[in-house]
């Protein structure tokens, strides 16, 4: 237990799950994109949808995606923002019994080619989970220093990435393994304690059949609980 | 201490070391994280001072998002003073948790304390109390350990979430952490502490979760108001050596019970309660249309 999930998390209100974990979301959907976003196709699911106008989900998603904490006075004006960063967004709405009662799904493309359509529920007090990455069902929370790999299917690819990892020194927290088919487009999702340097995260590029690699940095509050960052 | 899951171990343990109930929950904080005191008291400060910039916010915010709150600190501030039914201290302490709450409905930066919904009422009583009887800063955040300890073991026991046992959960729970806290800064034994949290969750028990909308502003940002009275009532009973006939964590175990016997439609999905009158239903389908 720690104390400072009792008084905190601190964050731009009016609601944990609505705002804070709506620009959790934005931001992780971020990072998930090889890129700088530069369009959005954002669809909010269910409560997300009746009642995200009223708290601001809207702005925290489009402030996540700038790249902006779930405490950034900016998110508030985060429309602005967008607008003189030149990022364009376009928002729909829906309703699914299947779906978690308050989530999102951002398709993002980026400069170039890249694109990536993530699902992401706020599963209260702030907290996620990502739940899909471009039609994978996956499971994670992105509070931790987590890697995600986009791979083939294939026999040794995670004996092969966890070799890198030890060689680095780097100790793997939790390791998953998603995929939708045998043998066809697989994820890795790797939580380490510490963060993965570039270098790494390079020689993840380079290994056989792997597609992409992507990083989400631990989350700023989970560091800031115990005052570090203060 | 191992866990803090009872009030009953925090109050034994103060008791024991001759001490406060704050410091056996930064003693708990300190050996099961790792971390410093220090470094504990100034993550601890921090909060304090966007608990304190909140109240100035508010004061000065206009509307929500929504357009449904806003505007009602000021108001109050205006004319409290001149009806003057309540003390000071119970006056300041409405006003900066309507603040606090009107703050986090228009988009400010806020401390959950336990939840978003009920941030008003633990840093409103904490300033108020504060102002009224001088106390130095480092006292205030001191006293925030107190709070955090008594919501960890309501965490623990019960729930903080409005979804899982209603607004007795939220509201119910920041009250009974601000009468606790009260409890030790003005000289209180850890048991007046105990009896401080009692009482006022004793008064919250039942209080259902119904937003208006769906939104965390009607109607939560008065709620807020009320909660820090009851915080203060709840203290000053405790103070004054009037103690709960019932524990705290067996308040706290019936207030677990409650929250489970509360339909679905009382628990935050604005199907009951106020959300579900014919006024929120109008403003309900006013603001779906934004």
């Amino acid at each position: 237990m720690n104390i400072f999930d009792i008084i905190g998390p601190v964050m731009i209100g009016p609601s944990s799950s609505h705002t804070a974990g709506a620009a959790r979301a934005g931001k992780v959907a971020r990072q998930l994109l090889e890129s700088s976003p530069q369009k959005a196709e954002i669809t909010l699911y269910n409560s997300f949808a009746d009642t995200g106008a009223g708290h601001g989900t809207d702005r925290a998603i489009v402030g996540g995606l700038l790249g902006f904490e779930p405490d950034d006075h900016r998110l508030t004006n985060s429309f602005q923002y967008a607008a003189g960063q030149g990022l364009t967004y376009i928002f729909s709405k829906k309703t699914c019994a299947d779906i978690h009662p308050n989530a999102v799904q951002i398709r993002l493309f980026g400069m170039g080619r890249e694109k990536v359509t993530v699902l992401i529920a706020s599963v209260g007090g702030g907290n996620i989970r990502v739940k899909k990455i471009d039609g994978i069902p996956v499971h994670f929370s992105a509070e931790f220093d987590t890697t995600v790999v986009f791979n083939r299917d294939k026999p040794g690819v995670v004996a092969e990435l966890s070799s890198i990892l030890a060689e680095n020194k780097i100790n793997i927290a939790r390791m998953q393994l998603f995929r939708n088919q045998i043998l066809q487009n697989a994820i890795m999702v790797i939580e380490t304690d510490q963060a993965v340097p570039d270098t790494v995260g390079y020689r993840f590029k380079k290994a056989a059949y792997v597609t992409r690699v992507l990083q989400i940095k631990a989350m700023v509050e989970r560091k800031s609980k115990v005052g570090e960052s203060c | 201490m191992k866990e803090l899951n009872s009030v009953a171990d925090l109050i034994r343990e103060a008791n024991r070391l001759q001490c406060g109930i704050s410091n056996i929950v930064i003693n708990h904080q300190v050996a099961t994280l790792g971390v410093s005191e220090t470094a504990l008291f100034e993550g601890m400060r921090s909060r304090y001072q966007i608990m304190r910039d909140a109240i100035r916010g508010g004061l000065q915010t206009a509307r929500s998002v929504s357009g449904l709150s806003g505007g009602q600190a000021k108001r109050y501030r205006q004319n409290a003073s001149k009806i003057g039914l309540l003390s000071g201290t119970a006056e300041h302490a409405m006003e900066a948790a309507l603040a606090i709450s009107e703050y986090n409905a228009a988009m400010g930066l806020v401390v959950a304390a336990p939840t978003a919904g009920s941030c008003g009422i633990l840093p409103a009583v904490l300033f108020a109390v504060g102002q009224a009887y001088d106390l130095p800063e480092e006292h205030l955040i001191r006293a925030l350990f107190n709070s955090a300890g008594i919501g960890a073991v309501i965490a623990a026991r019960a729930s903080l979430s409005g979804a899982e046992g209603g607004c007795q959960a939220e509201c119910g729970s920041a009250a009974a952490m601000a009468a606790s806290a009260v409890a030790e800064l003005l000289g209180g034994t850890p048991e007046k502490c105990g009896d401080a949290c009692a009482l006022s969750l004793k008064f919250t028990m039942g209080l259902v979760c119904d937003p208006v909308a769906g939104l965390v502003e009607v109607p939560c940002v008065k709620r807020n108001a009320f909660g820090a009275v009851t915080a203060l009532t709840a203290a000053e009973l405790a103070l004054c050596g009037i103690s709960s006939a019932i524990p705290a964590d067996e308040v706290i175990d019936a207030m677990k019970a409650v929250g489970d016997q509360m339909v679905p439609a009382l628990k935050e999905t604005s199907r009951g309660g106020l959300a579900a009158t014919k006024t929120a239903r109008g403003i309900e389908k006013r603001i779906k249309r934004i």
